[in-house]
């Protein structure tokens, strides 16, 4: 083996990723004193909460009557009943707070005629428990993450955080079951970095990329979950993968909800509104997963639009100019740029696309990452995760729209104060063995110096189609079993990958491999836990087993893979107290929109 | 007369770099002719050629790219993430013309496709630029909120629809460096020079209602080389991406300056 110099860094705290959740635990670390490292393998504006297009939830009234409690029972709705409702309610009720912080950022949120901040209407948001529609979606135009994301970037340079940008987390430094930091890799350099710290945070997103056809960045690739499954650690509800609706048709780019918010409507090949067959009460306006299976079947039934039939239209011409020049400006750049459409004339063509990662590394509200042993829940000491790489779980078998945004800077914030509230400054750093690092050594200098057969991208390509294929909106047995094969056999291929650039500097034929291990171990979490789990909810449809089964399966799915590939189960309870969170539960019903 | 300098790894060989052929039954074929730098190399930087089908290509520059990694050459290095013309990653010269890849069409482009680094600065590997110099001068310009009163204890500040508009394009800024990057002022000074990017940002906080800092920014930037290196070109304006006026955002920041507001 290569012998790799390693620069150290020892920090109070290491945070993994820049986006919504990474920036705000790193600027509240920042702000409350403690030293942190941010390790980003993008420059932080470009990470993927930049592409967040609707808005972010909150209960503020600004555009009629709303409470938080609507938001939560909504919330635990969507869910459909797999979201933990302690975390929820203290989501939902910190969510006013958490954006008027935000607005006093100086984040440039649209506003009402009385200067107040604009609200539009979101997928499954009502008013009075599922009665009225609620406008709780705070938008900057439709670029809010956009806006969000590059205001707590300024926020950090204010606080002068520290931030590593393009260095590449490779694996946690783990140590008698314990995280004391990361290995990572100067992309620009070359060099291999340890980052020691009391804490890390891991804030790396989703893996999104594990399909073919996502709203993802090609970034998404979920690092922090590849890195937790290596070190032993189980991920949680994996199966859970939400389909946006309105991904553009072949290119896969989102259209926000908003659009539905502000009025947009789906139709298929007959120019009917198929939506109120579906959902009569919340029509286009329905959860996600529900507008995903309902375009599913008319596609599958023949409706749908164009020379396959394999896709529907999504109108806003009725909207009118100067609604889309104002509310939807990026909406209209990027329909006119990858599907040729003025939207003021024509309809958009669009289909379900993977858009967000429900499952993720388990964390309780603080942030702490948890695994199960010997029958017992404990804390993974040192580990903590956010937003969407993290599951809290605040958003069960199903997101809501303009949910993440919140869940990012909420939780973002409390893994921070938690930091504050049990670290101390510049306290000593035990010095980890040779042992904890060798390994990790080992595996980066096999994969840098792989020599096989297999170029990264066409495993990446088999796995990507897998996935789209055998775990897709609608899944059975059949397929899922199929499916899980043809992973193994992908997971047996990486050994004898090929990487040909043996450059040290900028080498993303390398990284690309590196995100590639990451992908391959959470898709088969994926694809293995949708097959263990038989039953429907939410995003995880099986046609084999299309009701929910409360009685076996309302509990969290928690997944170890091994090297080999191998998954190994076990399950959390699904909390349903809210814990004296000033808001009654909402014990399970049938879910209907 | 002045010397013009260029930075390193700006100069390629006149020697032909590596050609890779389009496969034979290739239906549309087309080439494109990257920049390539390899900085483990003494050997200058070259122009390899690909000639690709676009049949068998995505629509945008940005997947003829992915196509070349994927399936010709897995060394060919460039910044890309969210492919839809918001994170600012894979901005580049293209046809002469910083944009970015993943919205460029291929097909607005006549013959040849030459793809380059953004120009003047230094390259880290092929088409993938130094930018630290760029994000010093965002930060520079403290682009954050300096509000002269606390917030109010409960709700949002308050901003009416028209004073919102003024920070609304400005704001949309996704920090690519192709105005910067485009600007003959900046390639010259741009160790003094703060660049339409900073400019704009600067811009964005002197406009927006809730900052209380206005007469510092102003003040800050009124010095020869920070503000006043722009000459009115209009190049940054041209290159945007994303539609944004940066030049006339300058022009009202000298504007507000002469007017005594600084």
């Amino acid at each position: 083996m290569t012998s790799y110099p390693l620069v150290e860094h020892r920090a109070d705290v290491v945070v993994v990723g820049a986006g919504g959740a990474g920036l705000r635990a790193t600027l509240g670390l920042a702000e409350a004193g403690l030293e942190t490292a941010c390790i980003t393998k993008v420059f932080p504006t470009r990470s993927h909460t930049v592409a967040a297009q609707g808005g972010i939830s909150a209960a503020l009234g600004n555009m009629g009557d709303d409470d938080w409690r609507y938001h939560f029972y909504d919330t635990v709705k969507g869910s459909d009943w797999l979201g933990d409702q302690d975390a929820i309610a203290y989501m939902c009720r910190e969510a006013p707070a958490a954006v008027i912080e935000l607005e006093h950022y100086g984040l440039p949120f649209s506003r009402t005629e009385d200067g107040r901040i604009y609200q539009r209407p979101f997928g499954g948001m009502t008013t009075h428990y599922g009665k009225g529609i609620a406008q709780r979606t705070c938008a900057a135009a439709d670029r809010t993450g956009h806006a969000m994301l590059h205001t707590l970037y300024q926020q950090s340079l204010r606080h002068r955080a520290k931030f590593f940008i393009e260095y590449f987390a490779i694996d946690l430094i783990m140590e008698d079951g314990a995280c004391r930091g990361v290995l990572a890799l100067d992309m620009a350099s070359g060099t291999l970095h340890r980052f020691l710290g009391q804490a890390t945070i891991l804030a790396t997103g989703g893996y999104g990329r594990a399909y073919f056809s996502c709203t993802s960045a090609h970034t998404c690739t979920g690092d922090g979950g590849g890195m937790v499954l290596r070190a032993g650690l189980p991920l949680a509800d994996m199966e859970f993968v939400q389909f946006h609706p309105t991904g553009i048709y072949g290119a896969g780019c989102l259209i926000t909800e908003g659009v539905r918010g502000e009025g947009g409507i789906l139709r298929n090949a007959g120019g009917e509104r198929f939506m109120e067959r579906y959902a009569p009460n919340a029509k286009d306006l329905a959860s996600r997963d529900v507008v995903s299976r309902a375009m599913t079947i008319e596609i599958r039934e023949g409706r749908g639009v164009g020379p396959q039939k394999d896709h529907l239209y999504l109108h806003l011409e009725h909207l009118g100019a100067e609604v889309i020049a104002k509310r939807l400006p990026g909406i209209a750049e990027t329909a006119m740029i990858f599907a040729n459409v003025d939207v003021t004339r024509a309809p958009i063509p669009v289909q379900p696309t993977v858009h967000y990662n429900m499952g993720g590394i388990p964390a309780n509200v603080n942030g702490e990452a948890l695994t199960r042993s010997d029958g017992s829940e404990r804390l993974v000491p040192g580990l903590m995760a956010v937003g969407e790489a993290a599951c809290v779980s605040v958003h069960g078998a199903n997101r809501l729209g303009s949910n993440s945004l919140l869940d990012l800077v909420v939780f973002g914030r409390a893994a921070a104060a938690h930091c504050a509230r049990t670290l101390r400054p510049g306290a000593k750093l035990p010095e980890p063995k040779v042992s904890a690092l060798e390994p990790l050594l080992e595996r980066f200098d096999a994969i840098r110096h792989a020599s096989g057969a297999r170029p990264a991208a066409t495993l990446r390509d088999e796995m990507q189609r897998a996935m789209q294929r055998d775990a897709a909106v609608f899944r059975t047995g059949e397929t899922l079993v199929e499916g899980c094969a043809v992973l193994g056999r992908c997971r047996d291929a990486f050994r004898d990958l090929r990487i040909t650039d043996r450059s040290l500097v900028f080498n993303t034929d390398l990284v690309e491999a590196l995100e590639l291990d990451n992908l391959l171990g959470q898709s088969l979490a994926t694809i293995h836990s949708a097959r263990n789990r038989t039953e429907s909810r939410g995003a995880h449809a099986r046609e084999d087993f299309p009701a929910r089964d409360d009685a076996n399966w309302m509990k969290h799915t928690l997944a170890w893979v091994d090297p080999a590939g191998a998954v190994r189960f076990d399950y959390r309870p699904v909390q349903l107290e809210t814990h004296g969170a000033d808001v009654e539960r909402i014990p399970p019903q049938v879910r209907a929109y | 007369m002045a010397q013009f300098r260029l930075p390193v790894n700006s100069r390629y060989s006149d020697q032909p770099g590596r050609h890779h052929a389009a496969p034979a039954e290739a239906a549309r074929p087309r080439q494109f002719r990257i920049y390539r730098y390899d900085p483990d190399s003494p050997a200058p930087p070259r122009i390899d050629s690909f000639d690709l089908d676009l049949d068998r290509c995505g629509p945008m520059v940005l997947d003829a790219l992915i196509k070349i990694k994927n399936e010709v050459d897995s060394t060919l290095t460039f910044r890309r993430s969210c492919r839809e013309g918001i994170c600012g990653s894979c901005a580049m010269n293209v046809d002469g013309v910083n944009t970015l890849a993943c919205t460029q069409p291929i097909a607005a482009i006549k013959g040849e496709v030459r793809i380059f680094p953004l120009p003047h600065l230094p390259v880290v590997k092929d088409l993938v630029p130094d930018l630290n110099e760029f994000y010093q001068q965002y930060a520079a310009v403290e682009p954050w909120l300096q509000a002269e009163v606390a917030p109010p204890a409960a709700g949002e500040r308050r901003q009416s629809p028209s004073d919102q508009e003024k920070i609304d394009r400005p704001s949309a800024c996704i920090l690519c460096a192709c105005c910067s990057t485009a600007c003959p002022s900046y390639w010259w000074n741009s160790d003094r020079f703060l660049g339409p990017a900073a400019l704009l940002a600067a811009y964005r906080w002197i406009v927006d209602t809730r900052d209380g800092a206005k007469s510092s920014r102003l003040a800050k930037l009124d010095e020869a080389f920070r503000l006043y290196r722009c000459h009115t070109i209009m190049n940054c304006t041209e290159a945007c991406p994303k539609d944004l006026n940066p030049a006339r955002a300058i022009a009202d920041i000298k504007r507000r300056i002469a007017e005594g507001e600084g």
